[in-house]
């Protein structure tokens, strides 16, 4: 019991911190895994989320919108799970960001969270007002998931469509110096 | 050797962009002519909106089994057709995800949800995956507004059902029921297109 304290409060610090923490996890989550109670959700409407999307500092900030029901999502998922550990120490940071439906959070999402060891960060958004919000995004995109931005403080990309991880890299690369 | 290699290179450029614009402008616009179908129906039928004498229109949805946002709006697509079908605008159903990557989509599927929820319009099989690309569906639920006209039946809405996918009560604009008021009113759509999030229309690659 005292373990899962220990563990909830390194995953809560590897969150919010640096990657020491993180790498210090990934060896205890090898050995004893992240149980669904200690999993907190950061969840946001729309004006929330918007400070995410724009954050005007030196890293490159991948931004993957998926949902535990998006079979494509799910499929890809691993890729940017391997893009962020590949690429953390070079100023990378990936985030995803979940659409799933509030009543399926402690269902479904944590759950999943659990069970794929997802060491991103992930953010959920809840907000109804699609029509609003999606524009504000990208204005050619419709609402089909998933989509994926890739920005630093200079370019930013949409992409509409699934990955590789190849053709995740490739496209990162663009954002390295 | 070296002008193979060129026509390779222009074959894969050609290719490529030939990808990438039927990914930026497929599908129908507001005021395009969309195209007729002759589909199979739950009930074994074919179904042709030329079948269809009396409408005025129609309010095509592109939904299925599987997506959960569809889920959701089963009852308010339900609840459409009992509104709209005796004014001349009915529902069509069409299902256009591949079965084999979706198998809850399969015609069985199809037909044991359909009863169980009370579907009162015709649910067809997108057979071959030939009807929603010409449209531009690219999600689950995706809705088309059409109108009859002499030209044929004309694209006067895309989009959503409505602006709150999770609870019928809270939602603040019903956009269907606003487009297909405003044809039958003879005034103009407000919202002619909106968006939402959906499940992506499932193809083998």
């Amino acid at each position: 019991m005292r373990y899962i304290i220990v563990l909830c409060l390194l995953v809560f610090v590897s969150c919010k911190n640096e990657q020491k923490t993180s790498e210090d996890l990934n060896q205890i989550a090898d050995v004893e895994t992240i149980s669904v109670e200690d999993i907190k959700l950061e969840i946001y409407d729309f004006n929330g989320l918007e400070k995410f999307l724009n954050q005007n500092d030196e890293k490159v900030h991948v931004v993957n919108f998926w949902a535990t029901w998006c079979a494509p999502c799910v499929k890809e998922l691993p890729h940017f799970e391997a893009l962020q550990e590949n690429y953390k120490s070079k100023g990378v940071e990936v985030l995803l960001v979940s659409l799933d439906f509030p009543n399926q959070y402690e269902k479904k999402l944590k759950p999943f969270i659990v069970k794929y060891n997802l060491k991103s960060r992930i953010l959920v958004l809840d907000d109804v007002d699609m029509n609003t919000w999606i524009p504000k995004i990208n204005k050619d995109w419709d609402g089909a998931i998933p989509v994926t931005i890739i920005y630093n403080k200079d370019k930013r990309q949409f992409y509409n469509q699934t990955f590789t991880y190849n053709e995740l890299e490739k496209e990162l690369k663009q954002f390295l110096n | 050797m070296k002008i193979f290699k060129i026509l390779t290179v222009l074959a894969v450029v050609i290719v490529a962009s030939a990808f990438t614009s039927s990914v930026v402008d497929k599908g129908y616009k507001i005021g395009d002519i969309a195209t007729d179908f002759k589909l199979e129906n739950i009930d074994g039928n074919m179904v042709s909106m030329a079948d269809y004498n009396e409408a005025k229109g129609f309010i095509v949805i592109f939904t299925c089994n599987t997506c959960p946002y569809a889920v959701l709006y089963e009852d308010r697509i339900v609840a459409l057709d009992e509104k709209y079908a005796s004014k001349g605008y009915p529902v069509i159903a069409i299902m256009p995800n591949d079965t084999d990557i979706m198998p809850g989509d399969s015609m069985e599927a199809m037909k044991s949800r359909a009863t169980t929820k009370g579907f009162s319009f015709p649910y067809l099989m997108d057979k071959g995956q030939k009807i929603y690309p010409q449209y531009g569906a690219t999600k689950t639920p995706h809705v088309y507004v059409l109108q009859k006209t002499k030209k044929g039946n004309e694209v006067k809405y895309i989009g959503a059902i409505d602006d709150n996918y999770k609870d019928p009560a809270l939602v603040n604009t019903k956009y269907v029921e606003n487009a297909v008021d405003a044809l039958l009113d003879g005034k103009e759509i407000n919202e002619t297109k909106t968006r939402a999030i959906g499940c992506s229309i499932k193809v083998k690659k």
